[in-house]
């Protein structure tokens, strides 16, 4: 018998329409699985069963009623940087520990319109930073894989390790997760799930923990390309609460999802074949070449010749724009307070007390970069560096209808392996963050195990609200790809 | 470039973040190596490009200057570490 966790989103939609079970045994299924796994992977800092089942009996209610929504009853984590009313949302950071929202993000609200069930807060990077879920105030997530033959913990990546990690171990059918230099597709690939990065603007940031406004952008990770799909179909909107959200029509990211790649031009990037380029990375991204190939794509190579300048770049603009956008944690109005002497003091003691040490490292950095006199060498520099990233995808895109790239340039970590300089974590975004920088719509799709046995992922990168045409890519490498095998289950414990 | 000490407790005052010694001096490393590895930049020549400000290139919105939203003060204070009669507390700025 298959368990109701096993099921993908698009099974349980049905089987919750012909009453094969309903929707308050489906989110039981999975707040039980929350239970024994939680412990050892830590991917939830918070599970809400009273919430999820109070949303379940309604989703129940209007299935009975025939007034279901497209995920009604389907039970979802949200990552801890989404605000939920009335549901602490920390950003697993210790300076807003305790902040309630009184206000619902928009992606959210998106999603329980459409009758979604929420289980759960789930574990992140502090205020999304990191690549490894290891700064995180609440401790860190733990990747449902391991390295064969050990029983070493793993990293899920980051910053939405604990979004990831939780859709691996079947502890939710689906996740919300963000990323602003890959935190999507980076923790999606080595976990063995799917990731959207959608193109900047197709989901609305309000309600959202900013942190580098320009780059930040919210999407689904899910067990397969079409779940993810049916995700994104909810939380993609046009809202006037986020200037920068895009007036566009919200096309079913799904209804081509088949049509296959006969036809399409499918580029590759020469410059991604980076000095010390992993040779299991390399093979997978010929294998994904010829996977695409024999689905009937036309291969071009295509140059995207800044590429190297791009993790340098944000690693200014990002920084940049996190210190402008934390200057709001003084211990005024939310979150942690820690008294001085003076107002001054009472600001320097709270954010001492409150952030962790990457994000001091970066509110740091942002802070120099803007200072006066560096302005220019620093940010503006980057800025003008980022308006070449860009040409080059609009140059390469007049050749192809999407781009083809490994997802990360190793598989899973182990914890403490890569903490103890920051420029090696940053490297692990070398291959994601362009996509950022362009604003471009990117997926990281399951592709193979490593030599290690672990998941390895490759990226589809598409044009600008141009999701379809990449998910119809993604879809071909999953086909081709077949199905991963999964992690065995040593994280829960006996019922 | 690099960031001396004295750079590194500037900046802090700035960013409003209290630091050690001991943070300074790890800091001093970190911050200098981070800025080194960005310096690479420096290769690209930018002479004639402008600075992004959009990544899509559309014109931002204007909304109707109307009041849309408000009566919502209890919600504002409601997540203040000090909060009276719909005022967030603060400690005492002037003398």
């Amino acid at each position: 018998m298959t368990e109701l966790t096993d099921l993908t989103i698009a099974e349980a939609r049905a089987a919750l329409d012909k009453k094969e079970f309903s929707a308050k045994e489906l989110a039981e299924a999975h707040l039980g699985a929350i239970e024994a796994a939680n412990g050892a992977l830590n991917a939830y800092v918070l599970a809400t069963p009273d919430q999820a089942l109070a949303m379940a009996a309604r989703s129940d209610e209007r299935l009975a009623n025939g007034e279901a929504g497209a995920l009604e009853g389907i039970p979802l984590g949200i990552k801890d940087l989404f605000c939920t009313q009335g549901v602490p949302t920390t950003a697993c950071s210790h300076i807003l520990e305790g902040f309630t929202p009184t206000y619902e993000s928009t992606v959210t609200q998106n999603l329980w319109n459409a009758g979604a069930v929420m289980l759960g807060k789930l574990n992140n990077d502090e205020f999304a930073m990191g690549s490894s879920n290891e700064t995180s105030y609440f401790g860190p997530a733990a990747n449902p894989w391991r390295r064969e033959g050990s029983d070493a913990k793993l990293v899920p990546g980051g910053s939405s390790g604990g979004s990831a990690a939780a859709v691996a171990a079947r502890l939710c059918m689906g996740a919300t997760a963000t990323d602003t230099g890959g935190s999507i597709r980076q923790p999606a690939a080595i976990t063995g799930t799917v990731g959207i990065k959608p193109t900047y603007g197709r989901c609305s940031r309000w309600g959202i923990v900013a942190f580098a406004s320009s780059l930040d952008q919210a999407g689904p990770i899910a067990r397969d390309v079409r779940d993810a799909g049916l995700l994104l179909n909810a939380m993609a909107s046009f809202d006037p609460k986020d200037t920068t959200s895009v007036d566009r029509a919200v096309p079913d990211y799904t209804a081509e999802l088949d049509a296959g790649v006969k036809g399409l031009t499918i580029g590759v990037p020469k410059e991604y074949r980076i000095e010390g380029l992993r040779p299991e990375i390399a093979a997978l991204w010929d294998k994904g070449v010829e996977w695409l190939k024999a689905a009937g794509a036309n291969i071009v190579e295509v140059s995207l010749p800044h590429t190297k300048y791009a993790l340098p770049s944000y690693y200014i603009i990002a920084p940049a724009e996190a210190s402008s956008n934390l200057a709001r944690y003084d211990g005024v109005r939310y979150g942690l307070r820690v008294e001085g002497e003076d107002v001054t003091s009472m600001y320097e003691n709270t954010r001492e007390a409150g952030f962790g040490a990457e994000v001091k490292r970066r509110i740091l950095i942002g802070t120099y970069v803007l200072s006066a006199g560096y302005y220019d060498a620093y940010y503006l520099k980057a800025q003008k560096v980022r308006t070449l990233i860009k040409r080059d995808f609009d140059t390469a895109f007049e050749s192809c209808d999407a781009i083809l790239a490994p997802a990360t340039p190793s598989p899973a970590f182990a914890m403490g392996e890569k903490t103890g300089d920051p420029l090696e974590m940053y490297l692990n975004d070398i291959f994601t963050v362009t996509v950022n920088m362009a604003g471009l719509p990117g997926i990281s799709v399951p592709a193979g195990l490593s030599s290690e046995g672990t998941p390895l992922g490759l990226q589809v990168i598409g044009r600008p609200f141009d999701e379809a045409t990449m998910l119809r890519a993604g879809r071909a490498i999953e086909i081709a790809a077949g199905p991963l095998a999964r992690p065995e289950d040593w994280w829960s414990k006996a019922a | 470039m690099s960031v001396d000490r004295a750079t590194v407790h500037r900046i802090a005052k700035l960013a409003r973040i209290a630091i050690t010694e001991e943070e300074a001096a790890k800091l001093e490393g970190e911050l200098s190596g981070i800025l080194d590895w960005v310096a690479q930049l420096d290769e690209v020549d930018t002479a004639d490009v402008p600075p992004m400000t959009r990544v899509e290139d559309v014109t931002i919105r204007m909304r109707e200057d109307k009041v849309t939203d408000g009566d919502i003060a209890d919600d504002i204070v409601a997540n203040a570490p000090e909060a009276d009669d719909h005022y967030f507390v603060v400690p005492k700025i002037v003398e």
